[in-house]
């Protein structure tokens, strides 16, 4: 059931028999499995969970404190869904998307109240509806009708829902309407709006998962040059507080190229959420140049909102991004964080007394995670088109444990696993992406994109990246007992270029204006000046000159400032130069 | 109101009643026993026929006789600005003989949750005088950044000295007084504890500024549950409603979760980690998310709770929920400590997420968030090195890697050691930075923007020396 409809209809009512809690049990409701109800007197928001005999448990989505026994129990007879429709970009949501604007202002109180509702998009605001159709055109579910321009990056296509049966179009309207008022019909009496509805726990339906052979351009070097993810892939995020999930999530958020991005923040802080809220709308998409808000929908459900409603915020992104995705978009959405998603998951089912599995998450775990992930992927859609959802999920392990039950299922089904590391963290390393535990499994398949569109030999540059630091791991462990001096020359440089792809490289400041964004080429240049370096200081070495020469050339700490230069072109030009010509004066 | 002699079952906490009339989830109840004591409790779940009510006070007393009396409404703390300067017990009632609190409005405690669109994004410096905190984990208003500790350690210190020194600088001197309003919630602590930070409060003038809430050690446990709520409604009326920046002050965090632990257990529920209930974390975060800005507003909620962690162990439930909360944490060290060093913060584990919001230009120093990038990694590295120290001695390395050693213990003895009553301006935290920084071969400062290092890389050891010598 969506906000947008009208509640007055129902009748069948049960009546409160206890409350515990985000859990109250109602007797005499005629429902089913996850219907939405209106709870006790001031009608809060909740879904059935549990059908026993008579008696039917239900989780509020809404604070319960002074609901007690007695107080009636209303059903919709829908289950919980979304409202579809231009508008939903530029917005920012709770987890049963209720606009956190308008609750605000309905509200009137900075504090969130309950017994509020709202519809998910603004049923009064008119939009420039224009015709892609006409009359006599056979449609079938899942075509474009239309387009409306919802913001300044993106065309909302209208389509025929899923759920239709399609038909010849028989009459068709052009110019402003709102999102209630029929736009086309069809011969079969169907009418179509800008506005569908969709159920939150159902996929909507699309055809064939495609490979992906694109990748999702971040802008981070460590994730483009090294672990890079497709656009229609999965990639985890796990690691302990501090870490730096966040930052990364939002730094993908801010500088991907997908063409929509959606937001969740499950169970995280308040602050984070206001952070994002302020900072979008002033920085600009790094394809357009348009506000990024204009591609973004925001979905808060911050950690002491009610738990239940958490449960459902990773269902409401990721329908939203399917609708998208049903226009054709690349959608990309981030989860942040899964592991309170699931602890809403145990939450609730531990006050449903059910028999718990490992670490008293509930038996569905896994099945709930991969159900979820499976939700992206790159489609064939059902209107001849392509789309893809690229879904990217952090991950809190409790004491930063990689072996708990979250991290283990979710990394049975993600292709791309960026694990952070907090030793780097606590060393002002960031992104903390630790390369010797991450992995790709895209990397095969996005190589031929990389090399056609970025460098003919990225794949091979990248493997001479991850070589080198795999020389560096074993040889650090031989520098823990005897001391770097005592390593041969030519070992003492491969350190020395490791630690130039560590730091020069691998290091990017996300609050620097331009390190934040590192575009591929110059991903590729950057770890080729290193590579040039590698190259001359070895020549260097061979011919006799002493490693505390080379180490000491003038040039070489310049490496270091490559990700902050602005001209970055003419300052690697001029790196490789002075490289070669300091280093061949030695010899 | 509806008075019943129904009591079923008592069990550790809880007492289980009868009832003819539905009663609301999180009503309070109040309990006579046969000797004439009322003792306070709350309903944790509320069925047709029967409802469980966990008793504040501790359930000593109670038999099947006693009289049950359901107030009809959930908690509320009594509020007004007249609470300043008094001295509560965990269940809000003053203690300190003075006269009985007329209040303006009676609040839920449990609050609400700020609605994230309405919040204003924390980003004003607030300097505690603390060099560890305010070069290298600074705390802005509207935060929540607690200090995790270990049993034996001077956090208590810690967190009195920022108290006593917190101000906003930019504020200070328009002279407008921008020293905070104190809450206090002390959960937990024992009596000797409790003087101390009373002691100090009352030496310092403090308290007036102050409302202090005790609930000590031997008091009921489950009053715990209570006592930081009250805090946060008081903190919350004082900050949005009277207009005053809050430093809300929680001790000790681990003591309230061991109640909450407690009452979980009663109820014979599902245990997650280590016997703590399921919904640990959702509880903590509706103690935490009551820090912020609100836009509009004048005041704010800054929060600092502690927390012992049990073995030191910083994976344990309490603080690795709590750090995921908490934006930040500011960490003890033992070895520190042992080594006199005070406080004895190890900046390495510590982190402030807001920091970068809140330094640099115009609101600390141009310089801030470089000198403190660069710090953190050469003190990272001189740490690492100390370990190779040990095993292969000075003399086999190189001698780069002999300065970041010496950065290391400089860092240590200078920039961290400050003793509880010296209070730094950012000025000088900074100044003894780039003192610091000066002992590195400047190409090693690769973390500082090159035009910085132009202006406060200090060419001569000498002038360096000077600098540290007056502190």
């Amino acid at each position: 059931m969506s906000q947008a409809e009208d509640i007055e209809s129902v009748d069948e009512d049960g009546v409160i028999e206890s409350v515990s809690g985000p859990v109250v049990t109602a007797t005499d409701l005629d429902a089913r499995m996850n219907d939405v109800v209106y709870v006790g007197d001031e009608g809060l928001m909740g879904e059935v969970i549990e059908i026993e005999g008579n008696l039917t448990t239900i989780q509020v989505y809404e604070e319960t404190s002074g609901v007690g026994p007695g107080e009636p129990v209303q059903n919709t007879g829908e289950p919980l869904s979304v409202d579809l429709g231009p508008g939903m970009l530029d917005s920012i949501y709770d987890g049963v998307q209720r606009p956190l604007d308008v609750l605000e202002e309905k509200m009137g109180t900075a504090f969130l109240d309950r017994g509020v509702d709202a519809p998910g998009i603004d049923l009064e605001k008119e939009w420039e509806f224009t015709p892609e159709v006409e009359e006599g055109d056979a449609v079938e579910p899942g075509d474009v009708v239309g387009v409306v321009e919802e913001t300044v990056t993106i065309d909302h296509k209208v389509m025929v829902p899923p759920d239709y049966e399609g038909g010849d179009v028989t009459a068709i309207e052009h110019g402003e309407f709102n999102v209630e008022e029929t736009v086309v019909e069809l011969d079969n009496g169907e009418e179509i709006q800008m506005h569908q509805e969709w159920p939150v726990r159902e996929a909507r339906p699309a055809g064939d998962k495609e490979t992906p052979t694109e990748p999702l351009v971040t802008g981070q070097r460590v994730q483009d040059g090294l672990f890079p993810l497709a656009k229609g892939g999965t990639a985890a995020i796990p690691g302990p507080f501090g870490s730096g999930k966040t930052v990364t999530q939002q730094q993908l958020a801010k500088w991907s190229d997908a063409d929509i991005v959606v937001y969740i923040g499950c169970g995280e802080r308040g602050n984070e959420m206001t952070e994002v809220i302020e900072d979008f709308p002033e920085l600009p998409d790094p394809q357009t140049g348009n506000p990024l808000m204009a591609r973004t929908c925001l979905i808060a459900n911050t950690s002491n909102m009610p738990v239940a409603a958490r449960e459902s915020c990773i269902y409401t992104g990721i329908t939203i991004a399917e609708y998208y995705r049903d226009m054709g978009y690349d959608v990309a959405l981030m989860a942040d964080s899964t592991s309170r998603w699931a602890e809403a998951m145990r939450e609730i089912s531990s006050r449903l007394e059910e028999m718990p599995g490992e670490e008293g998450y509930p038996a569905y775990l896994a099945a709930a995670l991969s159900e979820f992930y499976e939700r992206a992927g790159k489609f064939q859609l059902m209107n001849g088109g392509e789309g893809s959802i690229s879904v990217v999920g952090a991950v809190s392990p409790p004491g930063g444990d990689f072996s708990e039950p979250v991290t283990q299922n979710t990394l049975r089904i993600v292709k791309t696993f960026w694990a952070l590391d907090a030793d780097l963290a606590e060393r002002r390393h960031f992104p903390s992406i630790n390369w010797n535990e991450s992995y790709s499994l895209y990397k095969d398949q996005l190589d031929p994109w990389w090399e056609s569109n970025v460098a003919g030999d990225w794949a091979d540059t990248r493997q001479w990246a991850v070589d080198i630091l795999d020389e560096e791991d074993e040889l650090q462990e031989i520098v823990q007992l005897v001391g770097k001096d005592a390593l041969p020359e030519d070992q003492q440089l491969t350190m020395e270029i490791a630690r130039y792809i560590r730091e020069a490289w691998l290091q990017q400041n996300a609050l620097h204006d331009v390190d934040t964004y590192c575009e591929p080429e110059k991903t590729y240049r950057m770890l080729g000046a290193i590579k040039t370096f590698n190259d001359e200081a070895f020549d260097a070495l061979d011919a006799g000159v002493p490693v505390e020469e080379i180490q000491d050339v003038d040039a070489a700490p310049q490496l270091n400032r490559m990700g902050t230069a602005e001209e970055w072109e003419e300052f690697i030009d001029e790196i490789e130069n002075d490289l070669k010509e300091q280093l061949r004066a030695l010899y | 109101m509806k008075e019943y002699q129904t009591i079923t079952e008592i069990s550790g906490p809880l007492v289980f009643a009868e009832v003819d009339e539905p009663v609301g989830y999180d009503e309070i109840v109040e309990i006579e026993t046969e000797d004439g004591r009322t003792l306070r409790g709350q309903v944790l779940e509320s069925s047709e026929g029967i409802v469980s009510i966990q008793v504040f006070e501790g359930t000593g007393g109670i038999d099947r006789n006693a009289s049950v009396r359901f107030l009809g409404e959930t908690m509320k703390m009594p509020v007004t600005e007249d609470l300043l300067g008094r001295v509560l017990d965990g269940s809000g009632n003053p203690i300190d003989g003075g006269p009985e609190i007329v209040p303006d409005d009676r609040q839920d405690i449990v609050g609400k949750a700020i609605n994230p669109y309405s919040r204003e994004y924390p980003e004003e410096f607030i300097q505690t005088g603390v060099s560890a905190i305010d070069g290298m984990n600074t705390l802005v208003r509207g935060q929540k950044l607690p200090i995790f500790s270990g049993s034996g350690l001077p956090h208590n210190e810690l967190a009195l000295q920022i108290a006593r020194q917190a101000t906003v600088p930019e504020e200070d001197e328009e002279g407008d007084g921008s020293e905070f309003a104190v809450i206090f919630g002390a959960m937990g602590i024992t009596a000797e504890e409790a003087n101390e930070f009373m002691d100090d409060f009352e030496r310092t003038g403090a308290l007036e500024r102050s409302v202090v809430f005790m609930n000590l050690a031997d008091d009921p446990a489950v009053e715990r549950q209570v006592t930081p709520r009250l805090a946060l409604t008081t903190a919350e009326y004082l900050a949005f409603e009277k207009d005053y920046h809050v430093l809300v002050i929680l001790t000790d965090m681990t003591n309230y979760c061991e109640a909450l632990r407690e009452i979980g257990a009663a109820r014979e529920e599902v245990p997650g980690r280590r016997g703590y209930p399921g919904y640990m974390y959702t509880d903590l975060a509706q103690l935490y998310e009551r820090a912020g800005r609100i836009e509009g507003k004048e005041g704010s909620v800054t929060q600092i709770p502690i927390l012992t962690m049990p073995g030191d162990d910083d994976t344990h439930p309490i603080p690795d929920l709590t750090g995921y909360i908490t934006e930040g944490q500011i960490m003890m060290d033992r070895d520190l400590n042992s080594q006199g060093i005070e406080p004895p913060v190890n900046v390495l584990p510590s982190l402030s997420r807001l920091m970068d919001d809140g330094i640099g230009e115009g609101l600390t120093r141009e310089d801030h968030g470089d000198v403190s990038d660069q710090m953190y990694a050469a003190y990272a590295e001189g740490e690492d090195l100390r370990d190779l120290v040990n095993i292969v001695g000075r003399e086999a390395l190189s001698e780069r890697d002999n300065k970041f050693l010496d950065f290391a213990d400089r860092f240590e003895e200078e920039f961290v050691q400050q003793g509880y009553d010296t209070n730094r301006s950012i000025d000088e935290t900074l100044e003894i930075g780039w003192d610091l920084l000066s002992d590195l071969p400047k190409e090693a400062l690769n973390r500082v923007d090159e035009e910085l290092i132009a202006e406060h890389y200090r060419e001569d050891e000498s002038e360096a020396a000077e600098v540290t010598a007056d502190d």
